[in-house]
């Protein structure tokens, strides 16, 4: 048993959904161009070929496919960003799904790589784009080998590369892959990774990708499930996929949801409307906390992500919601931790994780993420003091100046401070070290205090003063 | 120490091919480079700086920076056990510590007889079916410490040298761009005009 | 006539009303900016100071450090920007002082001590330290950082002249930057990641670059330091004053540094028209020749053949008595090109009025004064000129830092690089198009490019510089300036840089020390060999070290019936003199140089002569004193009213009182010779190969050889031929060879390149081993060589 093969079944085709992306998970051989163009394949792209470009790109625009890397923001709009009269573009697939929790784009890659393909010919055809690199991450043996095969079968067969489909269309998509190191997922170090380049992240702006990006030129990064949407888009119109869901959040989206469920599992649902309650305790889904134990806390929106409680089970899969109750969907990625959860523990697990992937581009994250851990993991050794848990603030402060969003609670009787943070750093790697531990602090403090001992610390003076 | 192979060459010189820009394949080659001697030795990294225009410092600060590329042997199997939270949530530690006892190694040392290095790693995006690892970069689910012996005894019987390849070799299945099929790759620089489909008019 | 090049004037201090100007505010305050300018830069001009680490003016930003966070009025209230990457806008309303500001900073002070090792009381850096300085003015004082630091290998050596300590490095990005953006060796790199990542080199490959010396400037701890300054000085004890460095003629701004009249240190200083801050490795650290325990001390006289200790009344007297006695237009004077303004101009005064017409301050290895005749550019003129056509030596051996500011005139895409050479250079691989042609062909060629429609269109499309330089000491420099003739009729309204690379030759040949009647050092040095030399006069001069046609120094040299040589060493030359002067060194007299555009600054003395020796115009003036010339000349001020007065082009603007740190460019009507028209050139008879002799950064010059830092890092001789010429002559590469012809035989190492056209034979200059002046002779316009293997 080497991944990839069948282990979701459950959760996947219990209740009557609609599948978007997720449709051809039922069969064994999904992945091979034989199955793909019996259910449908490369449809949308020919329906696709047959309008002009410019009203493809406005039937993306309509649908508000919403970008699934964790941002957010609609597909057709950003495509939209490129400057006029600058070529050549480029398209870069963002296929190195590392963020804690997040478990959809390597399903897509390994079950329905054609989808994939589908997906960025269109994007490609519509937003003018040259050349298409798709960026799988290098821990995915199997992804890769997926989509090589598929890229060679869709050679082979005329889908890509010249004349496609014997149009005027004419694109290369070549596979690339990473080798381990999770801010690469960053767009602007993604750009750098791809030019053979230490993956640092580019201080934006001036480097916005869709106006200045690979070696220089407009490029659009998109991530894998934004792209798998396409495909269908092309075959039932934007009305069709904006009947489903809400307005502000269209279609549906796959969500991960790993910890103390009794089922874990990916599960494609419908945006805007599903709660976290429905996924955690529906019967289509999650069945509910194992063992019947209560639910502690749960991460929403992979481990960058400020956490939740039961108190805010009730919220629907919506940015313009989540954001003011002081966390984010980012990747659709939800860890759910059960009462018998050691909380300091479990935030040194992500905190850890930043921690060890900061490029160590900017000093905030490189010093003070580190900082953090060493801190955190002493504490939770019980060779903490009460001012290491300042010092933890303190450090925070340096990293995100300002108020950090958090939830709010009933019990504690706190208010939710709205997301997003302000950051001192150029990416988005050293506030995620921060979160987990600041969420954990201000929501269980009595977990830490109850570890550390009560001692004054002794400042250490700097630079032979 | 050895540089690449010609076949490797070729293979490397193809995979430059694909790319406006040369240094683009650095990444890729790099692979290559391990997957031929298991690491990636200097006298390799010399020959890449050579390929893609680049020089040998510029390619080991791209290659150190990326934690699959290692710069001394490695054991046959490289074993990762993810210990981010949700695998941590179910008992990622506790595989440790029994990997660590039933090889009589620390997370980070490789078994006196090559065979298998172990390594704490992060997320693996497998984390439904958490605790997971991976053995060359092949994944194993749901892992119980019995799960975690009975492969470490396929693996020393040498069960799995068909389904694993060693270490160094990512994936077997490579992209392959018929010539007759392929646009091909142009240095940004040399596109001075749209994409002649943008023409307002459909492409078929 | 004077023309003083506008650019060089006040000119910087009024900037012309600039189209695109915006207006910001700075902590209240409102400030003139440019658009596209970032907002450190335009609070620097104020001297509103916004702490950073990885800001660099001369270099690209990269918003890493995170110490230079400003607050900006935003839509949505005060954002935290980082101040050397934001882009000023008009109306930006920028605040340094807040407490979010100052917050921001110490934080980030913290940050960066957290894993410093303090270890300030024993770093080179301490006391001129960033890091230190900023952790008192924006820092808490105090670090809460209580967990075990980064630990790694003490310092390293990753060059021959740089240590590397990685716990002090707090990864700015400045050195490798430095070594990428503008040297053009990334030779060293960050490696690793996140909270381990380290600047180091690939292992087992140094950081060889001429340039290293630059990164342990901008350091800004002191994790580089350079070899020759550890532990030398605490930079308290240190003190300073701006000069010029002469060792080439780009003549870059430095400070000299010295403790208990010691030189210690030379520092970069940023002059915007010439070097920008950077310095070369051998302009850096050659000063320790000064401080050598070798230097000449007393004058010398020889009895026998050694020499004994003398007064200076009594060598005066004797040099006096020589000259006196001397028949008319025997005597002469070779040199000059090391010494001050005020040194040549002294030597030319005494020469006229002594009658000496026998003088020349080159050593048959530049050109004709002619070269001063066309159209004169600069560099700054240079770098901005759409074309420039290279008739030169490789910049990168020769004039380091030339080749910094024509390189980054490439990168910037300011100009496009036309190069005609016999040989790779530094600068090929910049080159818009780099012409290979054999010795004694560049104007043909040059001619031919006139035909290519493309290169045509390219010189038509704008103005163009024609950079013109001896590039090979093995053929006659009048192949030069007819490929500088030929380059202006192709490109009829080009101006001129010319590249004579002695530190201020230019501004001995424009005092007075030019040759006359075409008498320049190759006719002195035959005239003397043949007995018509009585008294030959070496002004820092060494023609046996230095002069291509290695016989001809030697017939010269032995030929002439007195020698008195001037100098800081007792040179090969200087050891067959009859008269030893010591004379003053660099950093041990005060005075003014000129660099190859004519720029004139000023170089300043710092530390007292070494022993009784005195700087090149005092011998002059005591000399013409004691001819009995009577010229009033006293003091060095003295000397400069003189030259103000007398000669035309000097103004009082040109003294070294005067002159601010960037000079004034000066042009200088030169007497000019007519140049003699390059000879036809003889095809290549039985002797295969013709030879190619150019110079490298480092050689067996005295001032490198007495300097312990660069003493070792000059090459070994060998000989380059293209590949198929190596399988032709059937030796292996590396294998030793013998090059030969009528005149000597030598064996030597031979390498392949394919950069050198078939039938010529490369082999670099005063390197160690073979020497290779020993094939060459002046007469011949070309000098042909037989290779075969043994
Ligand atoms: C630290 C960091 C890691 C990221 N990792 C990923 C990733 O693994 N996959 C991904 O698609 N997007 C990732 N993103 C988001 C990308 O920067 C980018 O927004 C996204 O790929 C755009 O695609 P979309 O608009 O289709 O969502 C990451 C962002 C940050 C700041
Ligand atoms: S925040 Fe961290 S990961 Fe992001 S650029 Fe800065 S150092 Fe790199
Ligand atoms: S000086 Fe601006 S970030 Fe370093």
């Amino acid at each position: 048993m080497t991944g990839g093969t069948w282990q979701h079944a459950p959760g996947f085709y219990e209740g009557d959904r609609p599948r978007i992306v997720t449709s051809r998970f039922q069969y064994e051989d999904s992945y091979t161009l034989e199955r793909y163009l019996a259910t449908d394949g490369y449809k949308g792209l020919r329906a696709a070929l047959s309008r002009p470009s410019t009203e493809v790109h406005e039937e993306v625009r309509t649908a508000t496919v919403l970008g699934r890397g964790g941002a957010g923001f609609p597909a057709g709009n950003k495509w939209g960003l490129t400057p006029q009269g600058v070529w050549p573009r480029y398209l870069v697939v963002n296929g190195d799904e590392s963020e804690p929790g997040t478990y959809k784009d390597r399903l897509l890659m390994e079950r329905d790589p054609h989808q994939l393909i589908e997906g960025c010919l269109i994007a490609s055809y519509a937003a003018g784009l040259s050349q298409c690199f798709l960026y799988v991450r290098g821990e995915m043996a199997l992804a890769q080998e997926r989509i090589a095969a598929a890229l060679n079968e869709a050679y082979a067969a005329g889908y890509v590369g010249k004349n496609i489909l014997g149009s005027r269309f004419s694109l290369d998509i070549v596979l690339h892959w990473g080798a381990g190191a999770y801010v690469v997922g960053e767009e602007t170090a993604l750009i750098e990774s791809l030019e053979g380049n230490r993956g640092m992240p580019r201080l934006k702006p001036p480097y916005f990708p869709a106006a200045v990006g690979l070696y220089g030129q407009p490029t659009i990064v998109n991530n894998v499930e934004t792209l798998a949407n396409l495909p269908w888009l092309m075959n039932n119109g934007a009305a069709a996929y904006t009947a489903i869901g809400t307005a502000t959040s269209p279609g549906t989206r796959m969500v991960a949801v790993s910890g103390h469920v009794n089922r874990p599992g990916v599960y494609e649902i419908i945006n805007g409307t599903t709660t976290f309650r429905d996924l955690l305790y529906g019967d289509e889904f999650c069945k509910g906390i194992r063992d019947g134990n209560e639910l502690k806390a749960f991460v929403p929106g992979g481990g960058s992500a400020p956490w939740f409680t039961a108190d805010q089970l009730d919220l629907p899969f919506e940015a313009s919601q989540v954001g003011p109750a002081g966390s984010m969907l980012g990747s659709g990625a939800i860890m759910v931790m059960d009462s018998t959860t050691d909380i300091p523990r479990a935030a040194l697990t992500l905190t850890r994780f930043y921690a060890h992937e900061s490029c160590g581009k900017c000093t905030p994250c490189r010093e003070g993420g580190t900082w953090l851990e060493r801190i955190l993991s002493r504490v939770v050794d019980g060779k903490g003091t009460d001012a290491d848990l300042e010092q933890i603030f303190e450090v925070g402060e340096s990293i995100c100046p300002g108020s950090f969003p958090h939830a709010s609670n009933e019990k504690l009787g706190i208010a939710a401070v709205p997301f997003p943070y302000r950051m001192n750093t150029i990416c988005f790697v050293g506030p995620s070290a921060y979160a987990p531990v600041h969420s954990a602090l201000t929501l269980f403090r009595s977990e830490f205090d109850a570890r550390v001992t009560k001692r004054n610390r002794i400042p250490v003076t700097a630079v032979g003063q | 120490m050895s540089r690449l192979t010609e076949d490797n060459v070729r293979l490397a010189k193809e995979i430059i091919g694909r790319y406006p820009k040369p240094r683009s394949a650095t990444i890729p080659l790099l692979h290559l480079a391990q997957e031929q001697d298991g690491y990636v030795t200097n006298d390799a990294m010399a020959h890449i700086g050579d390929l893609v225009g680049a020089t040998s410092a510029e390619v080991f600060g791209t290659a150190s920076f990326y934690e699959m590329f290692k710069f001394e042997p490695v054991g046959k199997y490289l074993l990762n056990i993810c210990g981010t939270m949700s695998c941590a949530l179910l008992g990622a530690e506790e595989l440790m510590h029994h990997a660590e006892g039933r090889l009589g190694i620390k997370m980070g040392s490789t078994t006196d007889d090559g065979l298998i290095t172990l390594e704490r790693a992060e997320c693996q995006a497998a984390c439904t079916e958490a605790p997971c690892l991976q053995v060359n970069y092949r994944y194993r689910y749901r892992m119980t410490t019995q799960d975690l012996d009975s492969l470490i005894d396929d693996l020393t019987a040498g069960k799995l040298t068909e389904e694993i390849p060693a270490h160094g070799t990512v994936a077997v299945v490579r992209q392959h761009i018929p010539v007759d099929r392929g646009v091909g790759a142009v240095p940004p620089e040399s596109v001075t005009q749209n994409p002649e489909w943008l023409d307002g008019k459909a492409a078929l | 006539m004077t023309t003083i090049d506008p650019g060089t004037t006040d000119a910087q201090d009024t900037p012309p009303v600039d189209p695109n100007a915006v207006s910001i505010t700075i902590n209240g305050r409102t400030v003139a900016a440019r658009k596209g300018e970032f907002i450190i830069a335009a609070a620097d001009r104020v001297d509103e100071y916004i702490p950073r680490f990885c800001y660099h003016p001369r270099m690209s930003s990269v918003g890493m450090c995170r110490q230079c966070m400003v607050e900006v009025e935003g839509p949505r209230g005060p954002m935290m920007v980082v101040s050397c990457m934001t882009p000023v806008a008009d109306g930006q309303v920028v605040r340094t002082d807040t407490p979010q500001v100052k917050r921001a900073q110490e934080g980030m002070i913290e940050l960066l001590l957290a894993n410093h090792p303090l270890d300030c009381p024993v770093c080179d850096k301490g006391g001129e330290c960033p890091l230190q300085d900023q952790a008192f003015s924006h820092g808490a004082g105090e670090s809460r950082f209580v967990e075990e630091k980064r630990h790694y290998e003490k310092p390293i050596p990753i060059s021959e002249l740089v240590f590397l300590d990685r716990e002090r490095c707090i990864l700015c990005d400045r050195c490798t930057r430095f070594a990428d953006e503008v040297a053009g060796d990334p030779l060293i790199s960050f490696t690793q990641r996140g909270n381990n990542t380290q600047v180091m080199t690939f292992p087992d490959e140094p950081f060889a670059s001429y340039f290293s010396g630059n990164t342990v400037q901008i350091c800004p701890v002191g994790a580089l330091t350079a070899q020759p300054y550890r532990f030398k000085a605490r930079p308290w004890d240190l003190e300073q004053r701006e000069s010029t460095c002469t060792t080439c003629s780009v003549g870059c701004r430095t400070v000299v540094q010295s403790s208990r009249d010691e030189l210690l240190r030379y520092q970069g200083v940023d002059s915007d028209p010439v070097n920008w801050g950077w310095l070369c490795d051998r302009g850096r650290f050659n000063f320790q020749s000064t401080n050598s325990e070798d230097r000449l001390i007393t004058p010398q006289v020889k009895s026998g053949d050694s020499f004994s200790a003398t007064t200076w009344s009594e060598a005066m007297e004797t040099v006096a008595r020589t000259i006196r006695l001397a028949s008319p237009g025997s005597v002469a004077i070779i040199g000059g090109a090391r010494g001050t303004n005020e040194d040549a101009y002294m030597w030319a005064t005494l020469a006229d009025a002594a009658g000496i017409t026998m003088r020349d301050a080159q050593l048959d290895d530049g050109l004709p004064a002619s070269i001063f005749s066309y159209p004169q550019a600069t560099i700054d003129s240079t770098c901005a000129s759409g074309t420039v056509i290279l008739i030169a030596p490789d910049f990168k051996e020769e004039m380091p830092v030339m080749y910094l500011r024509l390189r980054d005139a490439v990168q910037k895409k300011r100009i496009r690089i036309i190069e005609i050479s016999s040989h790779e250079t530094g600068l090929t691989k910049h080159a818009w198009r780099s012409v290979r042609s054999e010795p004694g062909t560049s104007a043909a060629s040059i001619a031919a490019l006139g035909a290519d429609a493309e290169i045509a269109a390219q010189l038509a499309s704008g103005p163009v510089t024609i950079v013109a330089g001896r590039a090979n000491l093995a053929e006659s420099a009048s192949f030069t300036m007819a490929a500088v003739d030929a380059a202006m009729k192709i490109a009829p309204s080009s101006t001129v840089l010319p590249v004579l690379r002695r530190g201020n030759v230019r501004g001995a040949m424009t005092l007075g020390l030019a040759p006359r009647n075409g008498l320049d050092t190759a006719a002195i040095l035959e005239a003397s060999a043949n007995g018509r030399v009585e008294c030959l006069i070496l002004l820092g001069a060494d023609p046996l070290s230095d002069v291509a046609d290695a016989d001809l120094a030697r017939r010269g040299i032995a030929g002439a019936k007195f020698v008195v040589a001037v100098d800081t060493f007792l040179s090969p030359s200087a050891a067959h003199a009859d008269i030893v002067l010591p004379a003053a060194a660099y950093g041990e007299k005060d005075g003014t140089t000129m660099n190859l555009e004519g720029r004139v600054t000023s170089v300043a003395q710092k530390i007292t002569p070494r022993g009784t020796s005195r700087a090149d115009w005092m011998i002059a003036a005591e000399l013409l004193s004691t001819l009995g010339h009577d010229t009033g000349i006293a003091t060095l001020a003295d000397v400069q009213k003189h030259m103000a007065k007398n000669v035309v082009g000097y103004g009082s603007t040109t003294t070294s009182v005067a002159i601010r740190r960037d000079g004034v460019v000066v042009s200088v009507a030169i007497p000019a010779e007519s140049t003699s028209i390059a000879p036809g050139v003889a095809p290549r008879n039985s002797y295969e190969f013709r030879l190619d002799v150019g110079r490298k950064l480092y050689d067996r010059a005295i001032g490198t050889l007495t300097s312990p830092s660069l003493e070792n890092l000059a090459g070994t001789s060998h000989v380059i031929i293209h590949s198929l010429d190596l399988d032709r002559v059937g030796a292996a590469e590396g294998a030793n060879v013998r090059v030969s012809n009528s005149h000597s035989s030598l064996v030597l190492p031979v390498r392949a390149s394919d950069s050198v056209p078939r039938g010529t034979a490369v082999i670099p200059f005063n390197q160690v081993g073979a020497d290779v002046r020993e094939l060459i002779r002046h007469g011949e316009s070309v000098n042909d060589v037989r290779i075969e293997s043994m």
